[in-house]
């Protein structure tokens, strides 16, 4: 079987037709807007990739939410990466799109040009090759991302304590999707009636952790995949709760994801990583128990408390301009941003929305928002 | 002789003994040519009518890709930047700058496999210069090729789109970005995949012997069929439609992005050309490339229109639209 079959079936325009013909028959019927937020940067490029705004009616609308983990990372965390990297004899390691965005002193990549040994890397795992080959330098993960990458991270670690690969430590920024919605539900203006969860998410934790939302908040929660059949099929869902005056727990993506999730995953998190009280989120500000952190007795490999004297510890905002912080909580789109596509692109980005392949305001700015054929 | 078991030492850029038999036993024994032989400061070349100019620096790594390696790719790159100008290769210049330590069996494959490409175009190597310089101060080995060809086809122009012209893809695209992407480090991938990189001068040279009207024509290489088309769009002042399902893309280059999260437009080619011409020459065209330049995938994927100036818009499978932008800042893997 090729790699391209496992799709296909899911890019099928008979599919996405008919999906768009029942979700505008059925949202026909409703007195009010939809406003679903689709927590996952995901799932925001999914819509703008494949236009499937212009196949919706215009009583669906989106809202969307803090579910990139480059975009929510605080300018003062940036700071710590640029700190680290810029110690003697250490090479930075991290994911993708976060060598892009800019801390006060420009980005990650601006540093490597300036000599910093910076690395990224696409599997986590690459990281335990370079710190054997490093054996004189120290060797820092920056980790980031949500509860679906944090399970490569506890592996890494368990990893680098089984080898006694000494050299490696890590500076965690892993971070939570439950609070985040609470943090955009507690918004006073908040407009959201309907979630769109994030698959890869739920795979490692479970639909569960959605189970508390749709009890306080009344609102529908749909656990999708990532094509653009899965998305129409959610968008489905909601709008049928809705049409029947309901708000229930529903599983898109069953082909990989359970009520309670990969347990195994679960534990080796749970082994490594506990609760922080509090992580400042870029746009959304302090949210307690909302990131994690290395245990106590793992406290030699935390780069947070090796190298602290070296670490900002004064929070950081972003431009004045700059509207990420109202575009994460759901209350602005990127268009209605001062500086979208003026001061602030991808080229010279203000914000991390712009930074971001993930990001909301990078998915406008590239696929643009044409409106209905 | 130069034992091909050794590397390269410093004293082969010093401009002495060393230096002369790489020259004669590697370079001069791959290239020969009666310009070369002569063996003068500067080559003299026979020119006349418009001629075509073009530089190119060549750096890949990895060096060797399923495909092809650097020194292919040299020559390819120059000779098709002339062939996009309607014009035939005809001479080239070559630079090789060495980091010391380099494997002098490396470096003859490189140079064979030069010697192998220049026989597609028929363009000679006439001058050079070889630069060693102390480990760490190159990556492996630099190339520079600079090609001069007699422009046979003129007023081919990226500023020439008109509405009603039809946009030609040669072939499957994204094929070098992403063997280039599988042959790096850190990326452990197996897959029959191989780069596209190829001289094109032969296919436009049947292109042109039928009279096939080109407005423009561009080999799609850094940045992909995106850059191509945005660039003309920009430059033409015209708008560009893409049929997304009409784009060739082969299994291996859409499994690898839809891993990586990458799009087949933004990667680069080596051998793969954008063609604008008017509607009523587009079959003719395609039929040529088909037919005559081993280009079974040539095809059309879209058209210029005088709505959204400066703008490529992508029409999906299923019928809605969307911007296709210009490829930004490094490729880099998604995260999540």
């Amino acid at each position: 079987m090729q790699l391209t079959d496992l799709y296909q079936g899911f890019r099928d325009p008979a599919t996405i037709h008919s999906l768009a013909t029942e979700i505008k028959k059925l949202a026909s019927g409703l007195d009010t807007d939809v406003n679903i937020m689709e927590v996952c940067g995901g799932h925001t490029h999914t819509i703008m990739k494949y236009g499937l705004l212009q196949l919706l009616p215009e009583n669906i609308k989106f809202i969307h939410g803090p579910g990139c983990p480059v975009c929510v990372m605080p300018k003062e965390r940036i700071d710590h990466a640029i700190a680290l990297a810029n110690q003697p004899n250490v090479i930075l390691v991290s994911l993708g799109d976060m060598i892009r965005v800019p801390g006060s002193t420009g980005s990650l990549a601006n540093h490597r040009a300036k000599g910093c040994d910076i690395r990224p890397i696409y599997d986590p795992l690459d990281t335990l090759k370079i710190a054997e080959d490093n054996p004189n330098k120290t060797v820092i993960f920056f980790a980031i991302g949500f509860e679906t990458s944090t399970p490569m991270t506890a592996a890494l670690i368990e990893q680098a304590e089984q080898q006694g690969v000494n050299n490696l430590l890590f500076h965690i920024n892993h971070v939570l999707v439950p609070p985040a919605i609470d943090a955009v539900m507690a918004e006073k203006n908040a407009k959201v009636n309907a979630f769109i969860g994030p698959a890869h998410v739920s795979v490692i934790s479970g639909a569960k952790i959605y189970q508390a939302a749709v009890d306080q908040y009344s609102t529908p929660v749909v656990v999708s995949g990532f094509e653009p059949v899965d998305v129409m099929q959610s968008i489905l869902s909601i709008v049928k709760q809705k049409s029947a005056n309901e708000a229930k727990l529903e599983v898109q993506y069953t082909r990989s994801v359970t009520f309670d999730g990969n347990v195994h995953a679960q534990q080796l998190v749970n082994r490594y990583f506990e609760l922080r009280d509090e992580f400042r989120w870029r746009g959304l500000g302090p949210i307690a128990k909302s990131a994690l952190k290395l245990k106590d007795e793992f406290i030699q490999r935390d780069a947070e408390h090796h190298f602290k004297s070296v670490l900002p510890t004064e929070p950081i905002d972003d431009h004045k301009a700059c509207q990420c912080g109202d575009i994460l909580r759901g209350l602005a789109s990127p268009k209605e941003c001062k500086v979208f596509g003026r001061g602030c692109s991808p080229q010279t980005p203000l914000g991390s929305c712009m930074v971001s392949s993930e990001g909301a305001c990078n998915a406008y700015y590239r696929y643009g928002e044409i409106p209905h054929a | 002789m130069l034992d091909a078991n050794k590397t390269i030492q410093l004293s082969h850029g010093g401009g002495g003994k060393e230096m002369d038999q790489l020259i004669k036993s590697l370079f001069f024994k791959a290239f020969d040519n009666p310009i070369l032989r002569a063996e003068e400061d500067a080559a003299k070349l026979q020119l006349s009518g418009p001629v075509a100019f073009t530089t190119d620096s060549f750096t890949v790594s990895p060096l060797f890709f399923a495909g092809g390696n650097i020194g292919k790719l040299a020559i390819a790159g120059t000779v098709n930047d002339l062939a996009m100008m309607g014009a035939q290769p005809e001479y080239l210049s070559c630079s090789f700058i060495i980091e010391e330590g380099f494997s002098i069996a490396n470096l003859k494959i490189i140079v064979e496999s030069m010697a192998e490409e220049l026989q597609q175009s028929g363009a000679r190597i006439v001058c050079g210069d070889t630069k060693v310089v102390p480990r760490g101060c190159a990556d492996g080995l630099f190339i520079n090729t600079t090609g001069i060809g007699r422009i046979i086809m003129p007023n081919i122009s990226t500023k020439n789109l008109s509405a009603d012209d039809v946009i030609i893809v040669s072939r499957d695209i994204g094929r070098h970005g992403a063997a280039i992407l599988m042959a790096r480090e850190g990326l452990e991938l197996e897959s029959d995949l191989t780069s596209d990189c190829a001289s094109l001068w032969p296919m436009v040279e049947q292109l042109i012997a039928a009279n096939i009207p080109i407005h423009a024509m561009r080999d799609a290489t850094r940045g992909g069929l995106a850059a191509v088309l945005n660039e003309w769009a920009k430059a033409s002042n015209v708008g560009i439609n893409l049929i997304e399902k009409e784009i060739p893309i082969a299994d291996e280059v859409k499994g690898l992005c839809e891993l990586f999260g990458f799009e087949a437009h933004d990667l680069a080619n080596e051998g793969t050309f954008v063609i604008a011409l008017p509607r009523e020459a587009a079959d003719g065209a395609v039929e040529i490339l088909q037919r005559y330049g081993h280009c079974e995938k040539a095809c059309i994927i879209g058209n210029v229109v005088e709505t959204h100036l400066g703008k490529v818009v992508l029409t999906t499978p299923w019928g809605s639209h969307r911007y296709l932008d210009l490829p930004q800042g490094e490729l880099l893997p998604r995260i999540c």
